[in-house]
């Protein structure tokens, strides 16, 4: 099963390499991962999304937690949380299917951030399904180039943890 | 005032109370050892390699429950030392180990002797460090020492660059740890607490499960008190060995694949087992689908990764054991009545296992023509001080050590169970020595194995170290050979030791004592010649060469399907 967790961890060197480490090391399988400074500069909130039955979420929660560098996991499975992923694809432009990308992209209110005579670059945002759904629609127009950020997440209402933390 | 890095680190070790540090050193540490001179509370041994500066370390931390301290050079030295490093991760062994590196602005650059430590020990320390500036030198060495000792124990690595070393700041020792994310767990859950006491209470047949954590938290005499106060008997780990006395009438030895046949068919039939400190590893459980197939299962652990790893638990409970175990013991007391009636029960249970031991004791079969290194062993058990410490290398020896020594003290067997490192001993006793100068250190040692670091002889000949090694020679890698022979139809490939070595005078060259001998009415008076010498000895025993351990479970295979004679 997929598992969404986020994972908030010290600021420094060598961390990301400490848990990719522990995924790669123990046999873990790494889907996206996805890492940026939190408001407390000195912490990153690195979120990743894994697969695993109940044993392996279990064993992979306990290790992440056992880093000394981390401060704390929560695995979202379960819960109530928003989820985006951002993506950009390059699209193909050809005077035939012009019109078409931006029908499409209008559609999954994308926008336009790039664009040439060949090609359109369409920046996305949404719940991963909806990424794989404008990926699926723009395959047969011809996609040149695509790049996904992997999903971040935050609880809904209360749950998570707070700023100060 | 203000301090170089060097002597930072130095005042660091000495305000950690370290007394010894093993070593050895080279262009990167070279300002660390031009201000050794000037801590004279800081005795540093010189080893001949650094694997076994960090082996040495980590047998003074086995023998004495303190933190170990070995330092090597960059590049060559330091990746010298991955071994050692790996040796005690796996047997969660409390030391710090600290690597010159080449000054910051090469790093990245493939300088001479340049090797990403960080990067090469990160999957074998329990946390590392670079340290990139001097002001977070103090502070480091502070953190790595906290981490080191506390929580499941472990090693942790300080990469020390030269410029660093070089470089000056005031120093300051932090009187605190702060580390958000990190905080152990000591005391056992109350509710899980009583609901162990209760489950004990409830039990038929329990058996206590005993593994290197109880060493690691000197629980031994919360121990004694759990398993006498109801007759539950008490089988251990290779790792727990010496954790609970062998000549104990509620010892069953060790279990797993060279265990006893008694120790796995009371583990095969318990209806409770309470594992203490051990991790249920696959030389313990053999097919884990049934393991202790009829048991509730009771773990105690201070490592929660531990718990649930390899099989289902019906109570975890995550805290120090000598904490837990008092706290089950205070609440079994507490229903005085009931526990009376325990031990009564376990009476019947004893008798089923007494039945055991009948059929098929731990045993060998003796010879008047040729040595047994089985009965080298009993007579070394026979004929050493209670408190003498035993280590031992990697093999054939390391498991007759185990089943034929009782050992009787806590901290007193020294042996790599988790890595199983080959010449992990010698160094080892060399450590345990420098800790406990008046007592018996003695190396059991495989002929294949004393090869790998018997060039430590010359460390002890320094150093003065009376550590005595004893060689059971069989000229073989015996433990790979037995393999060979029960699953690979004798193809003995690689494994005969073809070269006789002539361990007298290779001891002579050293400027130590050799004795050897391939009689078995010799071997008594070898150990008393050898016990009566002063300084290092080496007494090499020629044994029968084909002897195999036994009983024995092969890989794969239910612990109750041994193998229990040739
Ligand atoms: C460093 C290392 N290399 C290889 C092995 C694999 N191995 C395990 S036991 C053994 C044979 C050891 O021979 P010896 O020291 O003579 O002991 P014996 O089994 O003969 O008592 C070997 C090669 C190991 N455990 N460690
Ligand atoms: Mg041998």
């Amino acid at each position: 099963m997929k598992h969404t967790i986020s994972v908030l961890v010290e600021n420094e060197f060598g961390v990301l390499a400490r848990v990719a480490g522990l995924f790669s090391g123990r046999g873990f399988n790494i889907e996206s991962l996805s890492v940026a400074p939190t408001l407390d500069s000195s912490l990153s909130r690195m979120t990743i999304v894994t697969r695993g039955d109940d044993r392996i979420l279990e064993q992979i929660n306990k290790q992440l937690n056992k880093l000394i560098d981390t401060v704390k996991v929560i695995d979202f499975t379960g819960e109530d949380y928003v989820e985006r992923e951002l993506a950009m694809v390059k699209v193909n432009a050809d005077e035939s299917v012009r019109a078409e990308v931006l029908r499409i992209a209008d559609i999954f209110r994308s926008k336009v951030v790039d664009v040439t005579p060949r090609s359109y670059t369409l920046e996305v945002t949404g719940a991963p399904a909806k990424i794989d759904a404008i990926v699926e629609l723009l395959r047969p127009i011809g996609i040149k180039e695509l790049v996904r950020t992997g999903p971040v997440v935050l609880g809904r209402g209360s749950k998570g943890w707070k700023q100060a933390e | 005032m203000k301090k170089t890095g060097s002597q930072i680190l130095l005042e660091c070790l000495q305000l950690e109370g370290v007394d010894t540090v093993f070593g050895y050193p080279g262009g990167a540490v070279i300002n660390i050892y031009d201000d050794l001179p000037d801590y004279p509370s800081i005795t540093h041994v010189l080893t001949r390699h650094e694997q076994a500066a960090v082996h040495a370390a980590d047998g003074y931390a086995r023998s004495t429950g303190k933190v170990g301290v070995a330092i090597a050079t960059s590049g060559p030295g330091a990746t010298n030392t991955v071994t050692g490093i790996a040796t005690a991760y796996m047997d969660s062994i409390p030391m710090v180990i600290i690597t010159g590196q080449v000054p910051t602005p090469l790093i990245g650059n493939d300088a001479f002797q340049e090797a990403d430590m960080v990067g090469i020990t990160r999957p074998v320390t329990k946390h590392n460090y670079l340290v990139k500036d001097i002001r977070d030198l103090a502070r480091i060495v502070k953190q790595a020492f906290y981490i080191a000792r506390t929580g499941r124990p472990g090693p942790v690595l300080i990469d020390l660059p030269k410029d660093v070393q070089v470089a000056s700041c005031k120093f300051e020792y932090p009187d605190k740890v702060e580390l958000r994310g990190y905080k152990p767990t000591y005391t056992g859950n109350p509710r899980q607490i009583a609901k162990a006491a209760k489950m004990i209470l409830g039990a038929r047949k329990p058996v206590i499960y005993v593994g290197g954590g109880a060493t690691l938290s000197d629980c031994n005499p919360e121990l004694l008190d759990l398993a006498e106060m109801l007759n539950m008997p008490v089988t251990t780990t290779l790792m727990g060995m010496s954790s609970f006395p062998g000549n104990h009438d509620l010892s069953l030895g060790m279990l797993g694949m060279h265990g006893t046949y008694y120790a796995n068919m009371a583990v095969t039939n318990t209806d409770l087992l309470i594992a203490v400190g051990a991790r249920f590893d696959d030389r313990v459980t053999g097919k884990i689908d049934t393991f202790a197939p009829h048991a509730k299962i009771i773990h105690v652990d201070i490592d929660p990764t531990s718990i649930k790893k390899n099989v289902r638990v019906d109570l975890p409970i995550v805290g120090d054991l000598k904490q837990v175990l008092s706290a089950v013991v205070r609440k079994l007391h507490e229903e005085g009545d009931s526990v009376a009636a325990l031990k009564e029960r376990t009476a019947e249970w004893l008798e089923e296992i007494a039945g055991w031991k009948e059929k098929h004791p731990l045993t060998y079969t003796p010879s008047d023509s040729e040595i047994k290194p089985q009965f080298v062993i009993e007579k070394l058990s026979e004929m050493l001080n209670e408190d003498a410490i035993i280590t031992t290398e990697v093999g054939q020896h390391q498991m007759w050590t185990a089943q034929f020594f009782r050992f009787k003290q806590p901290r007193t067997f020294l042996s790599s169970g988790g890595l199983g490192t080959m010449g992990y001993g010698l160094p080892a006793a060399l450590g345990a020595q420098m800790a406990f100068p008046e007592r018996q250190v003695v190396d059991i040692s495989g002929d294949g194995s004393f090869q790998m670091n018997s060039q430590e002889l010359a460390t002890l000949v320094q150093y003065k170290l009376p550590v005595k090694i004893v060689i059971l020679n069989n000229n073989y890698l015996g433990m790979v050979r037995q393999w060979q022979q029960l699953f690979f139809e004798r193809n003995y490939s690689q494994t005969p030791l073809e070269v006789p070595i002539d361990f007298v005078k290779l001891a002579e060259a050293y400027g130590a004592t050799g004795i050897s001998t391939d009689r078995v009415d010799q071997v008594e008076e070898v150990i008393r010649k050898a016990l009566e010498t002063p300084g290092p000895v080496i007494m090499e025993f020629k044994v029968s060469r084909e002897e195999n351990v036994l009983p024995m479970v092969p890989a794969g295979r239910s612990i109750h399907e041994m193998v229990l004679a040739s």
